[in-house]
């Protein structure tokens, strides 16, 4: 336990003073057991109306079909599959930073894998309904699953990345929920224990009846290792996938084989900037600023930077090789990108992508929160035109320019994507809610060791290397929730 | 005879949880159980609690999961209803990989899960077996079976030489229920 402390140069992940372990519970827990104040009513009402939206408009596509779409011959996929790959990738973060960061046993992810995998879920949730409301049928759905029919049987083609791509997204999204859900366990509990009347009761039946004893602890991080140990390639798997359902076609633009490790790092890019533009929000309004600090946007930041190079590096790799293949077709699909009809997506698409994350190299901008909030919203918007451009803009135009043909997306199109955004919301607004948006179990285990009040404490007792120390009081200028004064005397 | 059942010792503190863990140890008082609001290593070892076996599950569950979806896809592709894709192989094993992969993991996880919830016996509806209602919340609690143990004043004091903020002798064994 405290027989030794964490270096000094590291960063606090808790700050402000006298948190105790009962003041963590109180801090996450208010706004699920008090009322919710006004922003929170604000916001629901907005998301909620974009909710209504998104109901009407899936609804209109299922009583008149698919034709209320802008589709065409030639362009078959267009913002539905755009906002499907778009919805998968930003679920990615959630299993990234609650799978792959608890194997690399970086700390910082116990303040922000709750509300990460939460965000995770409904953005699976929202991908999913794409899908099926891309069938215009939805009672076919049962068709993509391998079960006995009337017609043979006959079944799935299990040589299709589509159907390969059934069973990759049902198995994420459930191994997401079940790792949420699990996690959850120990702070529903929390909720129960304080709770009365009712909610005492269903707090009960949610918590599973948990305790606490040892024993459940030492299975609970068993499990919860080993989930974190197969949900890492299976999130890699997952836009692997997503990603051959273009690339193993003929399409110019789709054909690569750099589309997978290019979409994984496009998922993760794109994730990291939604978990930051709803935690950079939530931790404001919901007063949570010791626990979601400047460190963890900081190097939210940097995971954006890393992977926003890392697709910056593909989109060159794939115009390089456009050029080198010396395919006629697949270079006129890259030209087209700047100099065809839609040259204002592509622009958008590289613009946004690379050279608005590049300044992210900047540490003043990484530390700074609006402008962390308005890069991030960027990032979502270019990752947006990503998957436009990829889908329209290379079907658009592909091999007989006498079948080239435009889409123009309807208001259905228009109101499926933003009510898709609406349901999102309403879902995270409902889970901020009823639900504590910090895994609280996991910070009150950085209390001891990585919090501000713990390193004063350790400064204050003097045996410290003083240029460390310098470097640790540094480090904290930039923290909005820490007082610098507090330093000066030390 | 006092009434009472079993003695808490609740501590704000894992560590001194820990020492008042060693303290009751040397006195050979057996410790039925401890309740912490977050995981604390390095009780089980002190409880004797025995490495998880869950791993073992997660990897034969995984390898259920490989095998029914191998030779659903092999039955489906290759004996019932072959396809003839420009004259290919039915038996295409690389295309077989995603859909076995996927129930690989997805199996592992349920399994592995339900493994879990079935061996702590945790399932929705169960009354919770609280001793203690801020042993979830911010107090580390080690519950002591007060019958037949050596005289409760003992116990009491051990308890609080290792610095526990309160010590309780309950009359029931949980709170919970109503």
């Amino acid at each position: 336990m405290a027989s030794h402390n964490e270096s000094i140069i590291r960063e606090p992940l808790v700050t402000g003073k006298d948190i105790t372990y009962a003041k963590v519970t109180e801090d996450v827990l208010s706004p699920v057991e008090n009322k919710p104040n006004k922003a929170w009513w604000i916001g629901f009402t907005v998301a909620s109306l974009g909710a209504c939206l998104w109901v009407f408009a899936v609804s209109y596509t299922f009583w008149y079909g698919i034709g209320s779409w802008g589709l065409n011959k030639t362009v078959g996929w267009a913002w539905d599959i755009t906002g499907f790959v778009w919805w998968v990738g930003i679920g990615h973060a959630g299993t990234l930073i609650s799978a792959v960061l608890l194997l690399f046993r970086q700390k910082w992810r116990n303040s922000i894998n709750r509300s990460a995998e939460a965000m995770t879920i409904f953005a699976v949730i929202c991908a999913a309904t794409y899908v099926v409301s891309h069938m215009g049928r939805p009672w076919m759905a049962l068709y993509t699953l391998p079960l006995p029919n009337q017609y043979g049987s006959l079944w799935v083609n299990f040589n299709s990345p589509l159907i390969w791509d059934v069973f990759a997204i049902s198995t994420y999204f459930s191994v997401s929920l079940v790792f949420w859900y699990i996690g959850l366990l120990p702070d529903i509990a929390t909720i129960r224990d304080r709770a009365s009347g009712l909610r005492r009761r269903i707090y009960s039946i949610c918590s599973f009846g948990w305790t606490g004893s040892v024993k459940t602890w030492q299975r609970f991080e068993t499990v919860s290792l080993i989930l974190a140990g197969v949900a890492t390639p299976l999130v890699l798997s997952v836009h692997t996938i997503v990603s051959m359902d273009f690339a193993t076609s003929l399409e110019p633009g789709w054909h690569t084989t750099i589309f997978p490790p290019y979409f994984v790092a496009g998922a993760i890019f794109s994730g990291f900037a939604m978990v930051q533009t709803l935690l950079l929000v939530t931790r404001k309004v919901l007063g949570l600023e010791n626990y979601i600090t400047m460190f963890h946007i900081e190097s939210m930041n940097k995971i954006i930077l890393v992977t926003g190079s890392v697709v910056g590096v593909a989109y060159l790799t794939e115009f390089f090789i456009a050029y080198y293949s010396g395919g006629e077709y697949e270079q006129y699909t890259f030209l087209n990108r700047f100099i065809g009809p839609y040259w204002w997506a592509g622009c958008m698409m590289y613009g946004c992508n690379i050279l608005m994350t590049q300044l992210m190299w900047f540490k003043r901008i990484r530390t700074s929160i609006p402008i962390s909030w308005a890069l991030s919203i960027v990032v979502n918007i270019g990752m947006w035109f990503e998957r436009f451009v990829i889908i329209v803009t290379s079907l658009h135009r592909d091999f007989i320019p006498s079948s080239w043909a435009m889409f123009y997306p309807t208001w259905v199109d228009v109101s499926v994507f933003i009510g898709s955004i609406g349901l999102f919301f309403t879902l995270f607004l409902l889970f901020l809610r009823v639900l504590p948006s910090i895994a609280m179990a996991e910070v009150k285990l950085l209390l001891k060791s990585s919090s501000e009040q713990a390193k004063k404490k350790l400064i204050d007792e003097g045996h410290l290397d003083k240029s460390q120390v310098e470097y640790y009081k540094e480090s904290l200028i930039n923290y909005d929730s820490v007082k610098i004064s507090d330093y000066e005397k030390v | 005879m006092s009434s009472t059942k079993y003695i808490l010792g609740l501590f704000d503190d894992p560590d001194d949880m820990m020492h008042g863990i060693d303290k009751l140890q040397k006195n050979s008082i057996p410790i039925y159980d401890v309740y912490t609001p977050m995981p604390i290593h390095g009780i089980e070892a002190k409880l004797g609690i025995k490495d998880s076996r869950l791993g073992y599950a997660a990897f034969m569950f995984g390898c259920l999961g490989g095998t029914v979806i191998f030779s659903m896809v092999y039955y489906f592709l290759v004996h019932d209803w072959p396809i003839n894709i420009g004259g290919k192989p039915n038996f295409a094993i690389p295309d077989f990989i995603p859909p076995t992969f996927e129930w690989t993991v997805l199996f592992a996880a349920f399994g592995m899960s339900f493994t879990f919830f079935y061996a702590t016996h945790l399932f929705p509806g169960r009354a919770p077996r609280v001793m203690d209602l801020r042993a979830t919340n911010d107090r580390f609690v080690i519950a002591i079976d007060a019958k037949g143990n050596v005289p409760h004043e003992d116990i009491t004091n051990l308890l609080k030489e290792a610095g526990a903020v309160e010590v309780k002798h309950n009359d029931r064994k949980y709170v919970s229920y109503e």
